[in-house]
């Protein structure tokens, strides 16, 4: 069991790789957010498989929650902060 | 038991992968937002189906059920919170005047 959570968090890792792509050369600037989403949303089962491996779940959940909770609330100031620019759609 | 949370971790992963691809290929942001908004959401929820079912299948306990209780109470957190950072992502675009992706630009 411990194999599948050491192989299943290496792939997320490699999935969140593939994000950051998109976050790093997105052509707009909501492409770039999209990224940071993405990579902010996988990083709560990430936590949480840390914990497990290390067998502590109840530390790293609270972690986790707190995680997801700062990347909503990033994701929500950055397009709220961008939505009255024009020009979005240049580079 | 074993191979219903491997199944379950496989198939979250699963979903994963299908939005890292549709992030990457999809030709516009609308798409690529769609993508990512939709299945990450259903590859959390099965995640934490399966970690539950690890939890309550090693040790049955008061601990581990109030564990269980925290991590429904993430996965309820996200089907709210997720499809509201979407929608605020989308808003952004469309009051920026961006046009929606067609497959035929030269007909219009």
């Amino acid at each position: 069991m411990d194999n599948i959570f050491y192989y299943s968090s290496v792939f997320i890792a490699l999935i969140m790789f593939v994000s950051l792509y998109r976050a790093v050369a997105g052509p707009t600037i909501l492409d770039r957010i999209i990224g940071v989403n993405a990579i902010g949303s996988k990083t709560v089962p990430l936590l949480i498989l840390i914990g497990l491996m290390y067998e502590r779940v109840e530390m790293f959940i609270d972690i986790a929650l707190a995680y997801a909770m700062l990347n909503f609330v990033a994701v929500l100031a950055a397009s709220r902060y961008f939505q009255k620019r024009k020009g979005l759609d240049r580079e | 038991m074993i191979y219903f949370i491997s199944f379950l971790i496989f198939l979250s992963l699963l979903f994963m992968f299908g939005a890292a691809v549709g992030l990457l290929r999809l030709p516009d942001f609308y798409s690529r937002l769609h993508a990512s908004g939709m299945l990450d959401t259903t590859g959390l929820l099965l995640f934490v189906i399966a970690v539950s079912a690890f939890c309550l299948w090693q040790d049955f306990s008061v601990n581990t059920v109030f564990l269980v209780i925290k991590l429904i109470f993430i996965a309820v957190f996200i089907f709210i919170t997720s499809p509201t950072a979407t929608h605020a992502i989308v808003d952004a675009g469309i009051r920026a005047g961006m046009k929606p992706w067609k497959k035929n630009k030269m007909e219009e």
